[in-house]
Formats: structure tokens, C-alpha cells, sequence
């Protein structure tokens, strides 16, 4: 039973992998604790996002990872 | 005609510029834009996507410019991983009957890339990586569009 955290863009840098496996069901403040404090901190900025199995939320301290299910960590976007 | 996609590999804007004029023989005019590395100060730039969101956000942001500017086409390529100076990041195409709105929808297709697209950007330059953030002035053209908008 487990899920998987993603790290993306700069927050990579942060955690130095691409990926963390934690137990699941993983919440709000299972999520905080998983992650460096460094990112942590990152997380409860507004212009941080996080993705659960695909979706984007729209409020991320609702957060319910279950087992299997991938949380991605979106920091502010740059493409183009 | 929609043609989106994500390149790992470098690309040539002429073919797909082709094929969507073939696509689309009643459209009065095509507007394109690509996007390329700045020569100067940058070596290489990165371009990380994530999987899940990245591609399917790119397809709905072609079908709101589709059907907001009655395209005829409608061509969004992308790159991703390390590309060198000079090299295309991007390359977007509409057409269209009448040139507005084909200007105007590639001009939002951009817009929204910019700074509402999943990707994150990094350049290597003499002293190491630097990651790029969106500029306040990418935010304010993002604001241009919103749907309640006199705009368009």
C-alpha cells in the first residue's frame, strides 16, 4: 500500500530525486511530513500545485492518495 | 485539423507548417509562431514536462483556440528534455478564413504556454543552472484572454 510523491521543476533540486514511495492513504499533513521542510514550506505557498492521479486540486489540503495513486508536486510553470 | 504534440527530439517547422496548409484548403491565411533558444549567455536549455497533465492540457488549450477563433487548424508542438541555442522550443499554427483570427489564436495559444502550460524551464549558463519563472508581463498577456474579456 503505498503512493508515490513526483517532484517536478526546481523542487527536484530541493529533494535531489525524481520520486519518494510513501505509505498510502497519504493526506495534507502526511505529505508535509514525507517531504523535506524545504518543500514543505514550498507546498503551502498558493503558487505551488498539486496533482493526484492526473487532476489538478483545487484545494490541495484535500488532498487523498490512495494506494497506487500518483502526487505530483507543481511548482510555478515556464514553458514557451 | 488539430495536430498537438510533445518532442524529445529537435524539429523543423516547415513540414508540419505544410501539412496544415494541405489540411485546410479553404482557410484564407495561416499565422504561425516558433519560439526558439536565445543564442547568447545560454548554452542549453531544459524543458521538464510531467506525463499525466502536460499533453492533455496542450489538446484542451487547442480545442478552447479552435473553437474561440472558428479555426479551420490548428498545429501545437512543443519540445521537451535539453535543446541547444538556436534550436525550436515551440511551434504554433492556426488557420483560419480571415487572418484576425488566426493571428489573434496563435497569439493566445503563446500566451498561454507561456506561463498556464505544465512545463518548467531551466538554462545553463557559464555559472550553472538557473530555473526560469513566469514574468509578471506573462501573467498580465495570460489576463488578456480571460472569457469574460471585451476582447474577442
Amino acid at each position: 500500500m503505498s503512493a508515490r510523491i513526483v517532484f517536478l521543476g526546481p523542487l527536484r533540486d530541493l529533494v535531489g530525486v525524481d520520486d519518494l514511495d510513501v505509505p498510502a492513504p497519504l493526506d495534507w499533513s502526511g505529505l508535509l511530513e514525507a517531504v523535506p521542510p524545504s518543500v514543505a514550506d514550498q507546498l503551502k505557498l498558493e503558487r505551488v500545485n498539486i496533482a493526484c492521479a492526473g487532476r489538478v486540486l483545487s484545494d490541495k489540503t484535500a488532498l487523498c492518495a490512495q494506494d497506487g495513486e500518483e502526487v505530483a508536486l507543481l511548482p510555478p510553470v515556464s514553458g514557451g | 485539423m488539430r495536430d498537438v504534440r510533445l518532442l524529445a527530439k529537435g524539429f523543423s517547422p516547415a513540414p508540419p507548417l505544410a501539412a496544415l496548409a494541405r489540411a485546410c484548403p479553404d482557410a484564407g491565411g495561416i499565422a504561425s509562431y516558433t519560439g526558439k533558444v536565445r543564442a547568447g549567455g545560454v548554452k542549453v536549455l531544459e524543458l521538464q514536462h510531467y506525463e499525466p497533465l502536460t499533453l492533455p492540457g496542450m489538446e484542451a488549450l487547442a480545442d478552447r483556440a479552435m473553437q474561440r477563433f472558428e479555426l479551420d487548424g490548428v498545429v501545437v508542438w512543443h519540445r521537451t528534455g535539453h535543446i541547444r541555442a538556436g534550436a525550436p522550443i515551440v511551434l504554433v499554427a492556426a488557420a483560419s478564413r480571415h487572418r484576425r483570427q488566426s493571428i489573434e489564436a496563435v497569439d493566445f495559444l503563446m500566451d498561454h504556454l507561456k506561463s498556464a502550460a505544465w512545463f518548467w524551464k531551466r538554462e545553463k549558463r557559464e555559472d550553472g543552472w538557473h530555473w526560469i519563472e513566469p514574468r509578471a508581463v506573462d501573467h498580465t498577456d495570460l489576463a488578456r484572454w480571460k472569457e469574460n474579456s471585451a476582447r474577442v
